[in-house]
């Protein structure tokens, strides 16, 4: 279901479409099966990193908390793939999966989550804080809702700069109750900001469910801010791309935000330390596994489509496993950073020494 | 030299970075239309158009956090808090985002914004109205913390702040606002981290910064005239980066030392101060180290027991004698 709250909102898909239309939709129809494979393959090496991962954790190689993605990979997979040179991304502390699907290297995320020094934030950030720049990827951002007004920021630079880009500031459901993205929601639709809010709406902001928590649609609150607003099923890779990609197409060529709520859902717990049995049950997990799981939802259309082949399915797998295991014996081999690089990146100045303009003490002890 | 106000010499440092760089937006609530809630920012959207000059809605973080988030893209934006006051409802914004970006993200991320704005009491304006949030905003490793006294600092502190890629937080004072000072003509640069001696002296060394260097020099005046004493002023200018040196060889000087601030004594700058002093400067003290700060309490609204909750000449006079003692 779409939902536009102005006439000059863009024409969304109807309500009652199948999945299959989606595949039909133009920013999908152009796909090649070379690229839907490389769509699906994305997916899978978020899931498998993810798992490597969650070992990682319980063999205590990665310290702090660790939030997966598993689940949810047909989002960022999708939302992601549609970024063009001046699109960007910002995101919360469940962040791998927008980390692979923007391209970062993998060994570098893996360093990051065992805090060595090879990290993608030199074992400074830990896996709440990925950051790469040079791919339009501002993080990573641990406080709920926090990165929202930043979302709104990247979307003011990039209008500031009179660039034809769109902003996409992801949050969970647990966000939307957050004050700062009410003032972000505000001020993108007041100023007419290129941001395309996305809500990953996993149904548990951590364990208190979306009915405990939130009253009404949670992207319904667009019409409030005189915003476009659309919901869509996070478990169709086609269906999140076709969606999103109307969204980002109405920031970019119309200046206009919205707020997308992406249906999904988390595997595992909040984080791992989370138990995961006060608030749902194995069966709603199951259930999930068993009819929505995104990978297997792409793989089905794409074999249904003669794209992927049992061969194809299981050498992607392989060398999904594969990456992840080079990834956690490439974190393990690296170095931790030193007592000496607890002061590194603090200042521009301090990092620049010769370029430094302010005199005086910039560290104390 | 040309005499301006404080406000004035902040206006011109505004305009001539805007004039410089076109990435320069300055950003707050009422500073465009309404010409600035205390007329800093008057004509400046007359003289530059409102895509330079941006009024926000009363958001504090949202406004803020749109800078921070438009600053990784290297857009510079000065944003004014009608009163710092408001940085609480902004923390997370300041003091989670701009300040740990840089760190988190291992150098990739620069966040090259001022947030400046007044941040005094003695205005009757209440508690919530008076924070001096320089000691909690420099407890934040990343940031920049300036204080500026006099018209001619404002200026050349605020031009360095713009030009500065590290987050830099602009403490002004509402009512050093009308208060006037001589400026250098053209391009008037001062370099954070730098302290000045505003006045030179032998027996007592007064380390003080903002307003709290107008009661210091007025007090120091009575001391010379009725006591025979002879006092240096330090005007830190900058708390973060901090010019400690000016400090501890003006201590070595004088041997006495006075902190006078507009601060919570709590975990204040005076207190990160005397621990600097006796640390490096033990040697040199003929006295313990004296600190004058505000009365410890919420501000109080009463306008003429405001005055005596907050450092002022009597007071610091007062101070200096026991000092001096």
């Amino acid at each position: 279901m779409t939902k536009t709250s102005s006439a000059t909102a863009a024409k969304k898909p109807a309500a009652s479409a199948k999945a299959a239309d989606f595949g039909q939709a133009p920013v999908n129809a152009k796909l090649t099966a070379a690229q839907k494979i490389e769509l699906y393959r994305t997916m899978v090496r978020i899931r498998r990193f993810e798992e490597r991962s969650l070992r990682s954790y319980q063999a205590k190689k990665i310290g702090g908390f660790l939030h997966l993605y598993i689940g949810q990979e047909a989002v960022a997979t999708g939302c992601c793939s549609l970024m063009g040179a001046n699109d960007h991304v910002i995101t919360a502390y469940r962040d791998h999966g927008h980390a692979i699907a923007v391209g970062m290297d993998t060994r570098a995320l893996m360093a990051e989550n065992y805090g060595k020094v090879t990290g993608c934030s030199k074992g400074k950030g830990g896996s709440m804080h990925y950051f790469a720049p040079d791919k339009n990827y501002w993080g990573g951002h641990g406080i709920v809702g926090g990165q929202i007004p930043l979302g709104a920021g990247l979307a003011y630079g990039i209008k500031y700069k009179g660039l034809k880009g769109a902003a996409m500031a992801f949050m969970g459901d647990g966000a939307v109750n957050q004050g700062a993205v009410h003032e972000a929601y505000n001020l993108a639709a007041l100023w007419q900001l290129p941001a395309v809010f996305i809500i990953e709406n996993n149904g548990y902001s951590m364990g208190t469910s979306q009915a405990r928590s939130s009253a009404g649609q949670l992207a319904k609150r667009a019409e409030g801010y005189d915003m476009a607003w659309g919901q869509c099923n996070g478990h169709d890779l086609y269906e999140v791309r076709a969606t999103v990609d109307e969204h980002l197409r109405m920031a970019r060529e119309q200046c206009k935000p919205s707020i997308l709520e992406i249906d999904t859902y988390r595997y595992r717990g909040h984080s791992v330390a989370d138990p995961d049995n006060t608030y749902r049950t194995k069966e709603e997990i199951e259930e999930y596994r068993r009819t929505k799981d995104p990978i297997q939802v792409f793989q089905n259309l794409l074999v249904a489509e003669r794209v992927l082949t049992e061969d194809l399915i299981a050498e992607i797998d392989t060398a999904a496993r594969t990456e992840a295991d080079a990834a956690a014996d490439f974190a393990e081999a690296s170095p931790f950073p030193t007592v000496e690089d607890i002061q590194k990146d603090v200042y521009w100045e301090a990092d620049n020494p010769s370029e430094r303009k302010s005199q005086g003490r910039l560290f104390f002890d | 030299m040309p005499v301006f106000t404080y406000r004035e010499a902040i206006r011109h440092a505004l305009a001539e970075e805007l004039e410089r760089d076109a990435n320069v937006v300055i950003m707050g609530e009422e500073v465009a239309q309404f010409n600035g809630a205390y007329k800093v920012t008057e004509g400046l959207l007359a003289k530059f158009g409102d895509k330079r000059v941006v009024d926000t809605p009363i958001t504090e973080a949202g406004f803020i956090g749109a800078g921070i988030g438009a600053s990784m893209l290297g857009v510079r934006p000065v944003m004014e808090l009608m009163f710092w006051s408001f940085y609480s409802v902004a923390f997370d914004q300041i003091l989670n985002n701009a300040a740990n970006v840089r760190y988190m993200s291992g150098g990739q991320i620069s966040c090259p914004i001022v947030i400046r704005g007044p941040a005094n009491g003695g205005t009757n304006v209440g508690a919530t109205h008076s924070h001096t949030p320089e000691n909690v905003l420099a407890n934040h490793p990343g940031v920049k913390v300036v204080v500026p006294s006099t018209a001619a600092d404002a200026k050349g502190l605020l031009k360095s702040a713009i030009r500065d890629n590290d987050p830099v937080f602009f403490l002004e004072n509402t009512l050093l606002y009308g208060e006037k000072g001589e400026v250098p003509e053209g391009e008037h640069i001062v370099p954070l981290g730098v302290a000045d001696i505003k006045r030179t002296g032998k027996d007592l060394t007064i380390v003080t910064y903002g307003r709290s260097v107008l009661h210091s020099l007025k007090a120091a005046e009575i001391l010379e005239k009725e006591h025979g004493a002879s006092v240096e002023i330090v005007d830190l200018r900058t708390i973060r980066p901090l010019d400690i040196d000016t400090v501890l060889k003006s201590v070595a000087k004088t041997h006495r030392v006075l902190i006078v601030e507009e601060q919570k004594p709590f975990a204040s700058v005076g207190t990160q101060l005397s621990y600097m002093i006796q640390r490096e400067a033990f040697d040199e003290l003929d006295a313990p180290i004296h600190r004058l700060a505000t009365v410890d309490a919420p501000a109080i609204y009463s306008p003429p027991v405001e005055v005596e909750q907050l450092p002022n000449a009597q007071r610091v006079l007062k101070a200096a004698l026991e000092v001096l003692a």
